[in-house]
């Protein structure tokens, strides 16, 4: 009876969609209020309705309702109710269902938080949301119904929970992603709604600043969670494979990080605003295309999904639909301005357009890489892998362009910098960020050019960084009233630049300092990792509540003390059968020690994968500090918008339209 | 700048959403070899365990094998190697692997971490048996009959249906003749 409920549930939503996409938008262009007016109780209608099912999915998954296909391939009644909780995500209709929930959620929230916005831009905006919805309830409803019934032949019971699965890592990591993805689509409402009335002003880019940026932080966890997930999960201990779906998810991330500096000089200076809403537009395509990638199953990837060619023409469709409108929009729209110089050559702006080359580069180039063998497929000329050494010989420099320029782009002020005071102005922070780089790589012993690249990169974004917290917090009454005068946005700039700037470090410094070896080892060896001494004690067995394990205790010395026991494990799950690796592993600030156990060689002999990891956890915590930046921007007080201050925000953008040297045509 | 200009965008998502398109209704793994029905080309190349071996076409001769070309940096290959190993070790098939633009170390590293389906292994790091053989990018796999002839070439992954539909059928008819 309930799952049944459930798909009504989503045949309702998908109406008052329908509704959504099409009421208020005709109100706006019509200008009649009555039908604006409906915006709101639509798009908490839709939210409850979506809400309603997703609840019930859950619901026929915590009673285990193996009548319900989708619960009995992903679930087993002897799983932990934690993880039958998270298996209602672990598929593809399930996950689906939670796109569209994050998707009435985020426009629930553009609903509840723009109030005090003119209700034309709600309007179009709340409609542009509700024609994405109404593309994926279609989807879901058409071609991947997670109600279907196995009737009248039951399963006694579920099939299980893919093991890799069943891991806190993986219960948050899809919602963060998808809270990413789905964020972009209302940068990308905001751009349309403004292409529509054609009013690509200072206001609609502070409108759209902090949703990017909230998606954005999303996103940002989203991605570090599965890069830890697949350090600690996988059993290789590696963190960035390149893989396409983890590509997938980063070209939005890379163009989203784009279009938050782009939304800010727009934003500020009223320029580059056919670019950024360019962007806005190829973020959330990017994110479709993302989902279109992980869903269809057209490039192979070590994350197995189901695939299949219906729901692949289906996915492509609504991207082309969404793709094609929206770019045809923006080509009849946009406008088309003739730039008159009216920054500097060395002015922030610049540095921002810089930042955003080199981040659209990178953007091409990931996509370049993971398309690749697509096109080359429909060449007829073969389907192949594009390996980790194209992007890392590609990427690398890439990131280490942005950085330097970073650096560099702290001190510069908006329309024009001296260039004498900059390059004064950053003799210090370089010399300090050699010395520091010379130091770091004495520490870890041994120059290597990349390795000196990477670090002196990550050194001098946070030297700048702080540098320039440093100049701006002076002040009279003392540096802690300084410090307290900074706006929470710019904390915000300054928490995301040291995150960048720990990301690379640890990427650059586990990547040329790590060690990883695979030995051969009997209960009572001994082996080196590092510095590191690793004994092997004994390997015996135990059973978990729905697998039986070989485990190893392993004693980990540094200069003959020990100073960590671990038990990692090779999992036999009964269900599914299959096998997993469960690495263990003593973590540190400063470095991993990392040990998990391979193929058994012998009777008595095993395969063992011992690591040495400096800074990996620089990775995640730098991602985090990345996020958190984020959402202290967005809690800045100028974007909490009373009413006049939306009069002042028309005001002025009114009057820089008009006081500008810029020429509007077409 | 023209308005033409802002149309480009829409132009290039045009051209992708045609290879996305294309990509979708294709079978990605069929692709057709020159070399079918042709001798394999001549090589002489290290053996990847051991230096000093060289190796050459007369590795082929004897037995029907399957050429292996992987490489540890190819995504590909880790989702492929588990069913090599099936294949080697239940199914008693001879697979004979060429190690593909890679280096020894991360080879070594591969196969103890995922176990060593092959008879022997050619170690091409520069891509030159691959480039004779017109390969274009790990994994493929080739089945060369007893007196060393290119029968079929499979592109992409080797698992249950690939092997049961495409390459064991081929497989059993160059044992027969043979």
């Amino acid at each position: 009876m309930f799952p049944e409920l459930g798909q009504l549930a989503l045949i309702l939503a998908l109406l008052l969609a329908v509704l959504l996409s099409v009421v208020p938008l005709a109100g706006a262009l019509t200008g009649r209020d009555s039908l604006q007016a409906f915006a709101r109780p639509l798009a908490s209608g839709m939210f409850v309705f979506t809400g309603l099912a997703f609840a019930i999915l859950t619901h026929a998954f915590l009673v285990d309702d193996f009548s319900v296909a989708y619960v009995a391939n992903n679930s087993n009644s002897m799983l932990p109710w934690y993880y039958k909780f998270s298996a209602v995500w672990g598929g593809h209709e399930g996950s689906l269902l939670l796109w569209i929930l994050m998707l009435a959620g985020w426009i629930l929230a553009v609903a509840i938080f723009s109030r005090k916005l003119p209700p034309v831009m709600i309007s179009q905006v709340l409609s542009v949301l509700g024609m994405v919805a109404v593309g994926f309830l279609l989807f879901i409803i058409m071609t991947s119904n997670p109600f279907d019934r196995m009737l009248p032949n039951i399963p006694a019971d579920g099939r299980d929970l893919n093991p890799l699965l069943q891991d806190i890592g993986l219960i948050m990591h899809p919602p963060m992603l998808y809270m990413g993805y789905v964020g972009f689509s209302v940068a990308f409402a905001f751009a349309i709604a403004a292409l529509i009335n054609g009013r690509l002003d200072a206001a609609w880019a502070r409108w759209s600043r902090p949703w990017t940026t909230v998606a954005w932080s999303f996103l940002t966890i989203g991605i570090a969670l599965g890069s830890w997930w697949a350090y600690y999960e996988l059993g290789w201990g590696g963190w960035w494979f390149w893989d396409p779906v983890e590509n997938a998810s980063f070209l939005p991330w890379l163009s989203g990080t784009a279009l938050m500096h782009s939304l800010a000089v727009t934003e500020k200076r009223g320029v580059f605003k056919s670019w950024t809403v360019l962007l806005a537009i190829v973020t959330f395509a990017l994110s479709l295309l993302g989902t279109f990638l992980v869903r269809s199953g057209v490039l192979t990837s070590v994350h197995a999904f189901a695939s299949d060619p219906e729901r692949g023409s289906f996915l492509l469709m609504l991207l082309g639909i969404t793709v094609v409108g929206s770019l045809a929009l923006y080509a009849f729209r946009a406008p088309v301005v003739h730039v008159r110089a009216r920054y500097g050559s060395l002015s922030r702006e610049i540095f921002l357009l810089l930042n955003n080359v080199l981040l659209v580069s990178a953007t091409a180039l990931v996509a370049l890489g993971t398309l690749y063998p697509l096109v080359l497929d429909y060449l007829e000329l073969g389907k192949l892998s594009i390996g980790e050494p194209f992007f890392n010989a590609t990427f690398s420099p890439l990131a280490v362009a942005t950085g330097l320029l970073l650096g560099a782009g702290i001190f510069s002020r908006w329309k024009k910098t001296d260039g004498g005071w900059l390059a004064r102005k950053l003799l210090w922070p370089l010399a300090v960020s050699v010395l520091a780089t010379a130091a770091v790589m004495i520490g870890y012993g041994g120059f290597a050019p990349w390795a000196f690249l990477g670090v002196f990169t990550a050194v001098w974004v946070t030297v700048a960084t702080l540098w320039d917290l440093w100049d701006k917090s002076s002040s009279r009454k003392g540096r802690l009233h300084g410090l307290k005068r900074q706006s929470r946005s710019y904390w915000g700039m300054v928490l995301g630049h040291l995150g960048v700037a720990m990301v690379m470090a640890g990427a650059t410094v586990v990547s040329n300092y790590g060690v990883e070896r695979d030995v051969r080892m009997q209960p009572g060896d001994t082996a080196m990792a590092g510095d590191y001494e690793i004994v092997f004690n004994y390997i015996g067995e135990r059973s978990g509540p729905n697998f039986s394990a070989q485990y190893g205790e392993f004693e980990v010395r540094l200069d003959g003390e020990t100073i960590a026991e671990l038990h990692p494990e090779k999992r036999n799950y009964s269900v599914g059968m299959s096998v997993m690796t469960e690495a263990d592993i003593d973590a540190g600030l400063f470095r991993d020690v990392f040990v998990a156990i391979g193929e058994r060689i012998s009777d008595d002999a095993w395969a063992i994968r011992l690591q040495y990891k400096p800074l990996v956890r620089w990775l995640w915590l730098g991602s985090l500090v990345m996020a958190i930046g984020g959402f202290l921007a967005i809690s800045d007080k100028r974007y909490r918008i009373r009413v006049k201050d939306v009069k002042a925000v028309e005001q002025e953008s009114g009057g820089t339209a008009a006081g500008k040297p810029a020429e509007v045509t077409g | 700048m023209k308005r033409v200009f802002l149309f480009l965008p829409l132009v290039v998502a045009l051209a992708v959403g045609i290879f996305l398109f294309a990509g979708l209704g294709k079978d990605p793994t069929k692709l057709d070899s020159a070399l079918i029905g042709k001798p394999v080309p001549e090589f002489s190349l290290e053996n990847l365990a051991d230096p000093e071996l060289t190796m050459d076409t007369s590795v082929f001769k004897g037995e029907v094998s399957l050429l292996n070309v992987w490489a540890e940096w190819c995504p590909s290959c880790w989702d492929e190697h588990e069913y090599l190993m099936h294949l080697a070790r239940d199914k008693g098939v001879r697979i004979v692997g060429l190690n593909y633009k890679d280096q020894r170390e991360n080879a070594f590293r591969f196969l103890n971490r995922l176990g060593n389906p092959y008879e022997t292994i050619i170690f091409d790091p520069e891509g030159k048996l691959g480039f004779d053989l017109g390969v274009y990018g790990a994994p493929e796999t080739y089945v060369i009959s007893a007196d060393g002839i290119v029968l079929h070439r499979h592109v992409g992954v080797v698992n249950e249906q690939v092997w049961q539909q495409e390459l064991l059928p081929i497989v059993n008819e160059a044992r027969g003749e043979s």
